[in-house]
């Protein structure tokens, strides 16, 4: 079973008909990568998988998203779906507090208080972001005074901190110098073997290089979903060949 | 949006259509030699081969810096890609005219009377005709025409067979013309191989149409 099943989703943005029967399914512990031109919908799909959409003023969204079976949709609780479906955006943005307390605050909120537990929880998560090394001994810095990169992945930390499921991440590494990149997509690769993770991105190399699928957009509709080798050497769309080819968009 | 990516690769079809013009001339000169007895003729084919390894490292040198610079995927990619098998395919055919074209050169020196088996010149004809295909093939994208390229080494094959068997007769008819037959079976060997290079070319080709090579389809 999938992790996530996509299936007949519309969704309106007020008029704007801005996703349009989108039927996908994003397999567990593999990296699915969204691409498509600017405005084509796939960080609105991207978005859609944890409900942040639902803060968006007249937003409607019609069929199902499921996520391990269960609709998130109907009767789930939107706290315990965003622990479950953690989210990087495009610009790292930590909490002007302290590198530990930008981790420790997620599961303070969901009522952790022991010190050793939480210590524990910091710095598992900055192990698993790859970023332990360059932190363990400036815990009490404020998280500001990290360079963009090394915030990417106190960020990334901050969501493992939750313990989620799923990793939504929105052109992570857009922001970033080539060796952030190159770190935050062996980082994502590493994390593959605990998560399932779902990446917006304009990189076509990006795709190539971490992405298992590749699901391609144009507006609002997906256009041709299948491996990431194959969408790039022998993609079966015209439309998909024009863009990744640089033809259009 | 990617004009001058386009140019390139233009520019890209249009080194492999030289390659291939060189190539096929270097065949037919060294045909023409072997069967004239024309040693200058030979010297000349035998010349050729430098041109053609330039224009293979230049080809070289330009899928090279498309994949650097332009980092090619889908239909890009498989074009350049294809094109850096495929020239390493024609110089081998270069070298293998060169080869004939030494047997050539031997033969003239040698001023026997040739034992003239027709079907060398029609293994030539049939060589010529697939490179000729195959890179016509590739820049007009006819995956038909690759197949019939594939299909056309048979003939190539059998014609192989028909030089043997003519050149069995003749040591049986005659001893003494066993060293000339030994010439004649080894440029039939080469323009046999030049045939299996003709066809590895028109199998890079039909990846570069299809995505699929020949070692996936069987």
């Amino acid at each position: 079973m999938d992790k996530i099943q996509i299936e007949n989703m519309n969704l309106h943005y007020g008029d704007f008909h801005a996703l349009h029967d989108i039927n996908l399914g994003i397999q567990e512990k593999q990296i699915t990568a969204f691409i498509g031109p600017s405005g084509c919908g796939k960080s609105t799909l991207l978005r859609s998988l944890n409900r942040m959409n639902d803060l968006v003023e007249g937003c409607k969204i019609t069929g199902d998203i499921l996520l391990d079976g269960e609709d998130i949709y109907k009767g789930c609780d939107v706290n315990l779906l965003r622990k479950r479906v953690g989210m990087v955006f495009q610009k790292p943005n930590p909490f002007p507090m302290s590198i530990y307390d930008n981790i420790a605050y997620g599961p303070r909120t969901h009522g952790v208080k022991s010190r050793a537990r939480l210590d524990g929880i910091v710095e598992r998560s900055l192990r698993q972001a790859a970023i332990w090394e360059e932190a363990k001994d400036c815990l009490k810095k404020s998280a500001l005074s990290m360079s963009g990169g090394q915030q990417q992945r106190l960020c990334i930390a901050r969501a493992l901190a939750a313990e989620p499921d799923v990793l939504l991440m929105d052109e992570p590494t857009s922001a970033l110098d080539p060796i952030s990149t190159a770190k935050i997509e062996d980082l994502v690769l590493e994390l593959k073997k605990d998560y399932t993770i779902v990446m917006v991105t304009h990189n076509m190399q990006q795709a190539t290089r971490v992405s298992d699928k590749t699901a391609f957009f144009l507006l609002g509709e997906i256009v041709e979903y299948n491996d990431t080798e194959t969408l790039f050497s022998v993609p079966s769309d015209k439309r998909t060949e024009d863009y990744i080819t640089g033809r259009f968009g | 949006m990617r004009n001058r990516f386009d140019m390139q690769l233009r520019q890209l079809d249009c080194e492999l259509i030289q390659l291939g013009a060189m190539i096929e001339h270097a065949i037919a000169g060294a045909a023409k030699a072997l069967l004239e007895c024309d040693a200058e003729k030979a010297h000349e084919v035998a010349g050729l081969d430098d041109g053609i390894d330039q224009k293979e490292r230049d080809i070289e040198r330009l899928c090279l810096k498309l994949l650097l610079q332009q980092q090619p995927v889908a239909r890009d990619l498989r074009q350049i890609s294809a094109a850096l098998k495929m020239i390493t395919d024609m110089e081998r055919i270069g070298d293998q005219a060169a080869d004939i074209a030494e047997i050539a050169v031997m033969l003239a020196g040698r001023g026997e009377p040739l034992l003239g088996s027709a079907h060398i010149g029609d293994m030539a004809r049939a060589t010529i005709r697939m490179v000729s295909d195959s890179v016509d093939a590739f820049v007009k994208k006819d995956l038909e025409l690759t197949r019939a390229v594939v299909r056309y080494d048979d003939v190539v094959d059998d014609l192989f067979d028909e030089v043997k068997n003519d050149l069995i007769r003749f040591i049986a008819q005659n001893s003494a013309c066993g060293e000339q037959a030994i010439d004649f079976l080894m440029v039939a060997k080469y323009f046999e191989r030049i045939g299996d290079h003709a066809t590895n070319i028109a199998e890079w080709v039909e990846f570069s149409i299809t995505g699929q090579h020949k070692d996936e389809t069987e």
